[in-house]
């Protein structure tokens, strides 16, 4: 008798036992397997592991070796590729990661503040000296009227009637469009950091562009506080997710452009993943800037009132992201 | 004496893989084409979800004359085009449907744990490598090719993106780039007969061969040997038998099955006893030699 078949049958058992407690949580996941299964489930793989490293030594049977191989492998991706449940790793989210991203990006976050307050100030500028630039900035049909030439009457009733002609349901259905749009710009803003930066900021000028551009057409109506508390209830949160989210293109942006000592792939994927889990929370701020839009700002039509709310929103967000935390080493 | 043995094409895509523990799983990746394969499965799953989506959402709407349900279609679509990647991943099996089925599961380059920081990034960049050059390429046919322009290049810029995993070794789509994973083959093997075992159950006489017999081959004739056996072929195993025979000068006795399966286990027997002594001989062009030290 060879010895890999006395080595085969000492230990086969405890191979086909792993096999089995494998094959039943890659079919049923891990709660789908007894408790009893899952405790042993490392030892075995351990002792798997073993019979691989021995069979390759002094086993000429290829499809044992074969076999090995995709056993260990398979029970190691259950044992150490597996993430944890889905809601504790949600917990962890809100809890750990997500503040800590978008307090990495700080940097990041200001330069996208600077290039939309930029963006805001200089069409401001334009549009004041010369209306035309109006209809340069937005496209046909997005103003919705709110444009040089309406009159403040007009512009007046955009800011505190809004509510009045409309359904409550067509108002949900507005904040909904917001935001799946909205969503989808800052999974762009994100992914187009790839390209050096460039494209992201382009967004981001555009929209500081679109916001100063705005607001110059109600400040020349002598409307500027009003709108301004129109566009605060939702428009801190919203900006706010709208940088961040461009803040997270840049971080990606930059590694690529100067990877420092860090080889580039891997500059890349520690920006990446970090910049990703800032990014993926922002579609949360927006979510909650969607209700804000459709719902609270059509119903609450204080000056006050929304003052207080965008800026209690923004506090909030200030005190949530950059309250310090203590570093215990988990990131994303 | 030249090799005549080269590289075999199926493990061009073999990386090797250290455990914690220290040993080498050797994991394979995915083809470009089982990729692409998996990517239009989830994307026929997708569309079907969207066309019965609308249809049901639609028909209520017209109904019921609610406008909350195109908020719902809104929510349902965004969710489907940006979390059905996504939330998948995220999940034990670390694959979406389409992957499953065609068997890849996505894993971390390092071979940490998979979160959900690289979950994310690598299908936001699916965004820009797919989803956003398609919307171009067909808003643009739509509008009645107004700017023939935007469409070519939205072409190219997706030709560049969907060909990248072609033009690296590892098979990386952009998205796996940022997010330092890549996606691999969910191979399942079963563990085969022990041929040496179950011709040692069964009672014919054993044939002997010879010390002449037994020194023509090495480890790799003996594996291929065995993968012959377990095929187990009509005409590959009469081939083979007819060459053994011929360079080891033995008569033809007209079992061709049982001839090789007794060479195997002679050959087998003989090797491991030099193993076990320290001497190896790869195949039949190299002598049985010391290992060097790995």
């Amino acid at each position: 008798m060879v010895n890999a078949t006395r080595f085969r049958a000492a230990h086969e058992a405890d191979w086909e036992r792993l096999d089995k407690i494998v094959t039943a949580i890659e079919k049923r996941g891990v709660r789908g397997v007894p408790e009893q299964a899952l405790l042993v489930l490392p030892v075995l793989y351990r002792s798997t592991l073993s019979s691989l490293s021995v069979a390759r030594e002094t086993s000429l049977d290829k499809s044992l070796v074969a076999y090995l191989e995709q056993l260990c492998t398979r029970a190691y991706f259950q044992i150490y590729g597996v993430p944890t449940s889905p809601m504790r790793q949600l917990g962890h989210f809100f809890a750990r990661s997500w503040p800590k991203a978008v307090q990495s990006l700080w940097k990041e976050t200001l330069v996208a503040f600077i290039l939309t307050a930029a963006g805001a100030i200089v069409a401001y500028l334009l549009v004041r000296n010369n209306p035309s630039w109006f209809y340069i900035l937005f496209p046909d049909g997005m103003a919705q009227g709110r444009d040089p030439t309406a009159s403040a009457q007009l512009l007046k009733s955009t800011i505190y009637d809004g509510g009045k002609d409309s359904q409550q349901s067509a108002l949900a259905f507005f904040a909904t469009f917001l935001f799946t749009h909205n969503a989808q710009i800052s999974i762009f803003s994100f992914a187009l950091g790839f390209a050096f930066c460039i494209p992201t900021a382009g967004l981001i000028v555009y929209n500081g562009l679109m916001l100063g551009a705005l607001v110059e057409v109600f400040a020349a109506k002598g409307l500027a506080y009003g709108f301004i508390g129109w566009l605060m209830i939702h428009g801190t949160t919203e900006l706010f997710a709208i940088m961040i989210s461009g803040a997270a293109g840049f971080r990606i942006g930059l590694a690529l452009a100067f990877p420092g000592r860090k080889s580039r792939a891997d500059a890349a994927v520690a920006a990446g993943r970090s910049a990703a889990t800032a990014m993926g929370g922002t579609v949360v701020m927006l979510a909650v800037a969607g209700l804000l839009e459709g719902i609270g700002r059509q119903t609450i039509t204080s000056d006050t009132a929304r003052y207080t709310i965008g800026i209690a929103m923004l506090l909030g967000w200030f005190l949530y992201f950059y309250w310090p935390r203590r570093d215990d080493g988990a990131t994303a | 004496m030249a090799r005549p043995r080269k590289p075999h094409p199926a493990t061009a895509l073999r990386r090797s893989f250290v455990t914690p523990e220290g040993v080498d799983l050797k994991i394979e990746l995915s083809t470009a084409g089982a990729r692409a394969g998996a990517f239009m499965l989830d994307l026929l799953m997708m569309l079907a979800i969207l066309a019965v989506a609308t249809i049901v959402i639609g028909a209520t709407a017209i109904a019921t004359e609610s406008v909350l349900l195109g908020g719902l279609w809104l929510i349902g679509f965004f969710f489907l085009r940006n979390g059905w990647f996504a939330l998948f991943e995220m999940g034990g099996r670390g694959a979406t449907p389409g992957k499953r089925i065609i068997g890849l599961r996505v894993v971390a380059r390092d071979g940490s744990r998979l979160t959900g920081g690289a979950v994310i990034a690598r299908n936001a960049m699916r965004e820009i490598e797919f989803f956003l050059p398609m919307t171009f390429f067909f808003s643009t046919i739509a509008e009645s090719g107004t700017d023939k322009m935007i469409s070519i290049l939205a072409l190219i810029w997706s030709g560049i993106f969907l060909f990248f995993p072609l033009f690296n070794r590892d098979r990386l789509r952009v998205g796996d780039l940022l997010a330092g994973t890549w996606v691999v083959q969910r191979a399942k093997v079963k563990l085969g007969q022990d041929i040496v075992a179950s011709l040692a159950q069964s009672d014919q006489p054993r044939r002997t061969f010879s010390d002449h017999a037994l020194s023509l081959y090495g480890e790799y004739e003996l594996q291929t040997l065995e993968e012959v056996l377990r095929l187990a072929d009509n005409d590959s195993l009469v081939t083979v038998a007819a060459a053994i025979r011929r360079k080891a000068d033995l008569p033809d006795d007209g079992d061709d099955y049982g001839f090789l399966s007794d060479y195997y286990a002679a050959l087998c027997a003989r090797l491991e006893r030099q193993m076990m002594v320290g001497l190896r001989r790869a195949d039949k062009y190299s002598e049985a030699s010391r290992e060097r030290a790995a």
